[in-house]
């Protein structure tokens, strides 16, 4: 089976063409589809095998971040999203795209409408952009399969702070294992934003929906590397293996 | 209907300036005359529309009229004449040169320079200085979002890949009590600017990957924003025009009453009132913006337009005037302005046809193609409207409800500026270089370097702009061990799946100017190029842009010294094989002291990009050192010129002795650099510019987390002192490091090339900077971090 990669466009979303390649390279047949074809109806979320929503400012980021794309999937696009997510196929949100998935409440809670969780702005108050050291930290994602040692991939962004209303969710989350990856190191910057806990991407129970504020597209090759020029490193950057996986997961389904 | 009649035909001299005046026409007497010639042949006064048509058509800001005027120009006492500084210097480099990988030069909204055998690079900077002044969020935001739309409306529309910022502030620790009245605080100013750039770029998801910050106290009340955007065009896209029956479509954001008269603000000095003239200056809508690039660029490749133009200064006016007229035929335009769609009601027809709302362009689109591309632009959310056609009548016709509101003879208002005669001297001022014993402890002096604003980190301004989106910069702009050091260039691979890649640099240092404006252009020029040189661009494959910030042309000691750099700018264009093709001036850079009636301008600054495409992003350089045991080699020669140098700066002088580019030795130097690093012979490669040898080497140092041993050589300890030989700024030098086993085939290649290079030390495990005269007497001694620790606590906020 060729697996379908749906990378979903909207206002203000610019990584899809990174996220479309990223796919393509993991051996996926992705398509980069306004989210105004599924709304009128012009196509259809099931015939992907797998769903992205890629970084951005959607709709400008206005009421608060990936907040009205969020409201857009939950109101307009509630019943299709659902069974796709019932189907068991993967979604992956990076930056903007996990701020949707958060405010959309299909993490961490897997519960689409509820939002258990929140992106807040970082501590240093300011957007930013660096490369960021990441460990694995459970393997019930299905994302993050085989990924054991520390990798290194950007982050970009102003709003990325995890936070969680109660700590018991927090804790809750790690006992479910749905941490799916954390910051390495202490404090600023290796934890760019202040997250709780170091949390850099989460999944939902069942791990097929995932969340990060890195960026794994931008990291295919490894002359996207910061310190390409400096150690030896392999061809593949070390974001390939997030595609690959969910491209591996939505083909045994 | 709200349109006036100007009584024109009868004014006299006094009547005709009070016109241009009242109006904010920034029209002189001269072309008011004009004016009132033409209306008089033709029996009638003009229209509020018609008067602000010809007013934004002739502004300096749209037709330059400084650069292609006739200049008297004066030196030393020596008179010449130059027919137009655009033709003599820049075009005429360009046209001496006669690189045929230059694929548009000067015609369009940007350049475009060949990549490969399917693509070219459309590379263009802005200014937005004026906006900036008054609003700097809203100015620097919109100069970014305008300079993209340039290269949207390059050829048939290329796809931004980098955005690049080039900043000038006032000192940011200025004492308040020391502020110009109606002045923004430099520290304020720079914010603002930081925060407009980084919220644009970032939402049009752009990388912010080249730049470059200065400081000095001429810049308080006339900060600098220069601002850059490179595209990737397919070469089969580049050409464009309009034919008679075309329907001209107005797409993006709507009309509003925003930016009115923006072309002829920037055609006035600046005051203690400026900052209330909110209207010319507006806040950007990037997303706007990133919608309609990306319906455009669907529309492109489908074909669907013959020409495409942005909407910036002077809005439809400018927009539909310049696509309506044509050199080859005659030309014209039809457009009613009623449907235009409108933010809100009330707008007079002058203001819809002269309004610079943001995030719009202008299409010349095949009537059988209109319906197909309105229903593209509908399905990406994206507004388009049709306002009349192009014609062949040789008419400007503007109508409002049926209404003719205008109508004007298009061959007037493209060529009926009066010829413009400006007169401009420069004399060589009185310098001396200062006095000075060799001070004792020379870590302080280097620490202090350090530390200073224009050496120190940019790092809290560059991560806020995301330089990783699009996945395509391959080089960063902050390097290293820690991902912090300056970079000397950034390289963008703008097609993930070819190793081809566009190496981005700048110089810009108005330093120099203060001694010669000539010599300050050609070691921009040189600073451009050896950034390039040190990444591993060749300079045969590289072309360059122009961007003059000046004070008041109509002032000729102002006028005389862009003259002089003109012309360096065109000396070693030629001298080094590089072309300039684009390039833009902003001029009247002036703040007039409401209370002194004395007006204080900017020093010259001028900035030169440069562009150069590679075959294989694996092959570039970064500035880190990356092992120990590496040799050190300083490449090309130091010369004691130390006139205009930060280390003088740092003692309160200019000087008099400005460094000079030697073209022969300053060839063989970039070349024998840019040849190594793309043969693999080199780890590392760093220009030394401001702050001269003892600041690269601390850079290289400090980025790499390794120490350094070096010696001078002897022979330099003959020519001058040692602070001297650190802190010289002689251009066309490189430090570089090269692992053991490739030293020989380095120095083959210096050999080969004939330029000069000298291993003066090696890299260290021991973190310790460590300089020896040529006695081997240990002169300096630093630990790397703690140079690291000045080097980023200037701007650690």
């Amino acid at each position: 089976m060729q697996v379908k990669a749906l990378i979903l466009r909207a206002s203000g979303i610019n990584c899809d063409v990174e996220t479309e390649r990223a796919f393509t390279a993991a051996g996926a047949d992705a398509e980069r589809v306004h989210i105004r074809r599924f709304l009128d109806g012009e196509r259809q979320l099931d015939e992907f095998h797998i769903l992205a929503i890629p970084g951005g400012f959607s709709y400008g980021d206005d009421i608060a971040a990936g907040k009205a794309l969020a409201n857009e999937l939950v109101h307009r696009m509630h019943e299709p999203l659902r069974r796709f997510v019932e189907a068991g196929k993967p979604v992956l949100g990076v930056c903007n795209g996990f701020q949707v998935l958060v405010r959309a409440g299909l993490l961490p809670g897997g519960d689409l409408g509820t939002q258990t969780a929140s992106l807040a702005w970082n501590d240093s108050g300011k957007f930013e952009c660096r490369w960021t050291r990441l460990k694995p930290a459970s393997s019930r994602s299905i994302f993050t399969k085989g990924i054991e040692t520390e990798i290194e991939l950007p982050v970009a962004h102003a709003e990325g702070k995890f936070l969680t209303g109660e700590d018991a969710l927090l804790d809750a989350l790690e006992a479910n294992g749905q941490v799916a990856l954390r910051y390495a190191g202490e404090g600023y910057p290796a934890v760019p934003n202040g997250s709780a806990r170091a949390i850099a991407a989460v999944c939902d129970p069942s791990g097929v929906v995932m969340g990060m504020m890195p960026h794994p597209e931008r990291f295919i090759s490894r002359y996207q590397h910061p310190r390409w020029t400096r150690e030896p490193m392999p061809e593949e950057g070390a974001g390939l293996a997030i595609f690959r996986n969910a491209v591996a997961y939505a083909q045994a389904l | 209907m709200d349109v006036r009649r100007l009584p024109l035909l009868k004014a006299n001299d006094a009547q005709l300036k009070a016109v241009s005046r009242e109006g904010g026409l920034s029209l002189n007497l001269n072309e008011m005359r004009a004016v009132q010639a033409y209306f008089q042949k033709i029996g009638r006064d003009p229209t509020d529309v018609e008067i602000e048509t010809i007013a934004q058509t002739w502004s300096e800001h749209c037709v330059h009229k400084t650069f292609r005027g006739r200049i008297d120009y004066e030196e030393n006492g020596r008179r010449e004449q130059i027919d137009s500084l655009l033709k003599t210097y820049i075009f005429g480099a360009t046209e001496r040169i006669g690189r045929d990988d230059c694929v548009s030069v000067f015609k369009d909204n940007a350049g475009v320079i060949r990549l490969d055998d399917e693509y070219g690079i459309a590379f263009k900077v802005e200014t937005h200085n004026h906006p900036s002044a008054v609003e700097p969020y809203g100015g620097a935001g919109t100069g970014i979002g305008g300079v993209i739309r340039d290269i949207l409306g390059t050829g048939l529309g290329a796809k931004p890949i980098l955005n690049t910022d080039i900043f000038c502030f006032g000192p940011h620790d200025m004492p308040t009590a020391q502020l110009p009245k109606g002045v923004l605080h430099p520290k304020r100013v720079f914010k603002g600017v930081v925060a407009g750039v980084r919220d644009y770029g970032n939402r049009m998801g752009i990388p912010t990957a080249n730049g470059a910050i200065f400081f000095d106290e001429r810049y308080t009340a006339n900060p600098i924003v220069y601002c850059g955007c490179a595209g990737l065009i397919p070469l089969n896209r580049v050409e464009k025009s309009v034919l008679p029956g075309d329907v001209i479509m107005a797409v993006g954001g709507r009309t509003g009453r925003d930016g009115i008269h923006g072309a002829t603000f920037s055609s006035a000095e600046l005051d203690e009132t400026s900052e209330s003239l909110g209207s010319v200056v507006q806040i950007g809508n990037p997303i706007v913006e990133k919608k309609m690039a990306d319906a455009l660029l669907q529309a492109r490749d489908e074909g669907l337009f013959r020409c495409i133009t942005d909407c910036g200064a002077g809005g439809f006016s400018s927009a539909v005037g310049e696509m309506g007229h044509s050199d080859a035929r005659r030309g014209g335009a039809e457009a009613h302005l009623e449907r235009a769609p409108l933010k809100y009601d009330g707008l007079a027809p002058w203001e819809i046809w002269l309004s610079e709302a943001q995030e719009r362009m202008v299409l010349a689109v095949p009537p059988e193609n209109e319906a197909r591309l309105k229903a593209l632009l509908a399905a990406e959310d994206v507004e388009a409207a049709s306002l009349g056609h192009f014609t062949d009548t040789g008419r400007l016709i503007i109508k409002y409800k049926g209404e003719t509101v205008g109508d004007l003879d298009m061959e007037f208002l493209h060529n009926g500026l009066p010829d413009i005669a400006k007169r401009a001297v420069w004399n060589a001022p009185n310098r001396r270089d200062p006095v000075f014993d060799e001070p004792d402890d020379l870590t302080e002096t280097l620490t202090a370097l350090l530390a200073m604003p224009n050496i120190a980190s940019k790092e809290w301004a560059i991560r806020q702009y995301d330089h990783e989106v699009q996945g395509g910069v391959v080089v960063k702009p902050l390097q290293g061990l820690d991902h912090d050091g300056p970079g000397n260039a950034c390289v963008v691979q703008p097609l993930l799946d070819r190793q081809t890649g566009v190496v981005f640099a700048n110089g810009m240092n108005p330093k120099y100017g203060d001694i010669d404006p000539y010599w300050m252009a050609a070691l921009a020029v040189d600073e451009a190029l050896r950034n390039v040189a040190a990444t591993g661009g060749s300079r045969q494959r590289t072309a360059l842009l122009d961007n003059f910030s000046w004070g008041n042309p109509d002032k000729p000691d102002r006028l005389g010294s862009l003259a002089r750099a003109a012309r360096g700018c065109h000396d070693f264009a030629v001298g080094f094989g590089t072309p300039f093709i684009s390039g833009k001036d902003s001029l009247y850079n002036e703040y007039r002291d409401g209370e002194t009636g004395e007006s204080a301008a900017i020093p010259g600054t001028l900035l030169i990009s440069a562009v150069c495409p590679i075959d294989d992003v694996s092959k570039t350089l970064t500035m880190d050192a990356k092992a120990a045991g590496d040799a050190v080699y300083l490449v090309g020669r130091t010369r004691k010129e130390l006139g205009g140098s930060h280390y003088y700066a740092l003692r309160g002088d200019i000087g008099a002795s400005v460094p000079q580019v030697r073209l022969d030795e300053a060839r063989r130097s970039m070349d024998a650099v840019a040849q190594a690093a793309a043969e693999g012979l080199l780890r590392s490669a760093h220009d030394c510019s401001e702050g001269g040898l003892a600041v690269a080497l601390a850079e290289t140092a400090f980025a790499g987390g390794f120490g350094m041993n070096i010696r001078i050589p002897e022979e330099a300890a003959k020519e001058m002192r040692f602070d001297e030989f650190l802190f010289s700024e002689s251009p066309s030098r490189f430090v570089v490091t090269c692992s053991p086993s490739q030293e020989a085939a380095f120095v083959k290649t210096l050999k080969a090339h004939g330029a000069e290079g000298r291993r003066i030390g090696a890299v260290t495990e021991r973190p310790l900077l460590v300089l020896q005269d040529a006695d081997g007497q240990t002169r300096l001694s630093a630990d790397i971090f703690d140079l690291k620790e000045a080097w980023q606590r200037t701007f650690k906020w």
